[in-house]
């Protein structure tokens, strides 16, 4: 009873701490206003996001189309406000396919330790011997372009970096004597790091969650502008970006408003982020 | 010192071999025979038959890895598809551009980073500190494809100070090494701002102050000097991420780069050339990384390679 209550006293703080923080608020605000617009706008758009309309190409911003419309007439707002959508499911999915794998390998790795330890994180060196969107480009040219793929190659991109960080988490925290207790109680293996040290890993994990998903946000619009990830028609700000490029000089918002659509949105997260983890782990400070 | 370098450059081969491996098994977990895939969709029968000898498709993978390592060691690669030169050619005639460009905004994150970084922490408090943590915080944020993009736009299409693509002159290394190093650049100045902040306050500062030293003096001799090591981690591990983020930013200069060059040959399905670059890419990195390791113990001696 007493562990609870201090337990709930900690989080307590990190979260007067974290409202405290104007940055942090400011990127709660911004994901807030993101997970409105990816989850409810689009059902409220003025256009449909897919609708050519040829009389109509190459629009500069105006009332009846508020981020003008693209070669194919397509209201771009539109398409900002469904592409929402598109990336914040590319950016929590490949986050829950990294954080599943990554907690599963690297619990794995920091609790049994050895030969265990020494060959998981091997592979996850040698994955990260590929500097940053190489892995997955690597990844998607196997799996061939798509949104799916694109997904997938993302989050295998990220389990490194979860695995290192929960095997580092439970290698401290498996040595506290409550863990020496629960063995003693009888506890198995799984139920030690179910119910005892992987709750006490949870600070660094959604931090590193909330940072990775920008991250995945972009990787994953960097892989469509390269052509290796969602496919035209689909409002999808990468690849509505890389269509711009040709506008550059004529129709330039056409790539200016999806790459301001992802800074934002990364900018939000990268704050939120930041300010979660001066709440709940200053030693994670760099 | 000697014994470290030894054992950090033995522990490099297993991580060689490992990437060949990942780079070989990558046609095999393709769709569609390896062979049609290296020899390209308008080869000959007799084409394709050549190369399934030349590799020996028919022996086991273990064989045909082997004859790829050989192949490799030999500096062979096999062929691009698209001009029917050897794909290390290939390689070899875009490397320069690419480390040309990694050099060009290793300057920009270096100079600006550290710079503003410094300032900041001197100033700290003042509008000069928060407009540069500020635009810090969107430099880490921004997806430098765009951010290329915008520079372009700016001072290339309405300035004309800059071309807008290709390579040449060192004005064309202006825009694409400011585009690669702007991320890096922001997280560089966070962290030097954040590290001189905690040296500040040190003992040795004050009594270097105490001492009646020039303020110039104390910030870089005695300050900055010990807030560098953390700096030259981050600095070298950026470096590294840089290959990566190189492809999106060659790609958007028509930088005629490695990066570039892969893109272009997985468009083309050019796989020689595409496994070609991942695997250079991978290589430069770990090299890359080494080199950050052994910098550590030139500028921090507590650093000890035990």
């Amino acid at each position: 009873m007493k562990k609870n209550a201090s337990k709930s006293s900690a989080w307590h703080e990190s979260f007067r701490i974290l409202v405290r923080n104007r940055l942090a608020k400011t990127g709660l605000i911004v994901i807030a206003l993101y997970l409105f617009t990816a989850l409810i706008a689009p059902f409220f758009v003025p256009y449909d996001p897919l609708q050519l309309n040829l009389p109509n190409t190459l629009q500069p911003p105006s009332s009846a189309h508020f981020f003008g419309t693209d070669e194919f007439g397509r209201d771009i707002f539109s398409r900002i406000i469904v592409g929402a959508r598109i990336s914040l499911f590319i950016g929590v999915g490949a986050v829950l396919i990294a954080l599943f794998f990554g907690t599963l390998l690297g619990t794995v790795a920091g609790y049994f330790g050895g030969r265990v330890d020494s060959i998981i994180m091997r592979i996850m060196d040698i994955q990260l011997s590929f500097p940053g969107i190489v892995m997955a480009i690597l990844i998607v040219t196997i799996l061939g372009p798509g949104l799916i793929n694109v997904l997938i190659a993302v989050g295998m991109h990220s389990i490194p970096m979860f695995a290192r960080m929960v095997r580092g988490s439970v290698l401290s925290v498996k040595e506290n004597e409550f863990v020496l207790a629960a063995r003693s109680l009888g506890a198995n293996d799984l139920r030690i790091i179910l119910k005892h040290v992987l709750p006490n890993c949870m600070s660094p994990m959604i931090v590193l969650v909330t940072l990775r998903i920008g991250t995945a946000i972009v990787t994953a619009a960097g892989l469509s502008f390269l052509g290796l990830g969602a496919q035209p028609p689909m409002p999808e700000w990468g690849a509505m970006l890389a269509s711009g490029r040709t506008y550059l000089r004529t129709a330039f918002w056409i790539a200016t408003i999806p790459g301001l659509a992802i800074m934002t949105v990364v900018f939000g997260f990268n704050l939120f982020g930041d300010g979660l983890r001066d709440a709940l782990d200053p030693r994670m400070k760099s | 010192m000697q014994d470290y370098l030894v054992r950090r450059l033995l522990e490099i081969i297993p991580v060689f071999f490992a990437v060949t491996a990942i780079v070989f098994f990558m046609l095999y977990l393709m769709p569609g025979d390896p062979a049609q895939l290296l020899a390209g969709s308008d080869a000959s029968i007799e084409d394709i038959q050549a190369i399934r000898e030349e590799l020996g498709l028919d022996k086991p993978l273990v064989t045909q890895y082997f004859i790829y390592m050989k192949n490799l060691l030999r500096g062979d690669m096999g062929k691009s598809i698209r001009t029917g030169r050897p794909a290390l050619r290939e390689i070899a005639d875009r490397y320069p551009n690419t480390l040309l460009l990694a050099a060009g905004s290793l300057v920009v994150m270096i100079v600006i980073g550290l710079i503003t970084g410094i300032l900041s922490a001197v100033k700290q408090g003042s509008w000069l500190d928060n407009a540069s943590m500020v635009v810090a915080l969107f430099g880490v944020s921004v997806p430098n494809f765009w951010l290329g993009l915008m520079l372009m736009l700016l001072f290339s299409v309405h300035l004309g100070i800059f071309p807008t693509t290709g390579t040449g002159t060192f004005k064309h290394l202006i825009l694409p090494s400011l585009t690669l190093g702007t991320n890096a650049t922001a997280v560089v100045a966070r962290l030097t701002r954040s590290s001189m902040l905690e040296v500040i306050r040190q003992d040795y500062v004050r009594t270097a102050r105490a001492k009646g030293l020039s303020e110039v003096k104390i910030i870089l001799l005695h300050a900055f000097r010990n807030a560098l090591i953390p700096v030259v981690t981050i600095v070298c591990l950026r470096a590294g991420v840089m290959l990566g983020g190189a492809v999106l930013v060659e790609t958007v200069f028509a930088w005629p780069g490695v990066g570039w060059l892969m893109i272009d040959a997985i468009g083309a399905r050019d796989y020689p050339v595409v496994r070609g670059c991942i695997l250079i890419v991978a290589i430069s990195f770990v090299i890359i990384n080494l080199i950050a390791d052994l910098l550590y113990g030139l500028i921090d001696p507590r650093i000890s390679y035990k």
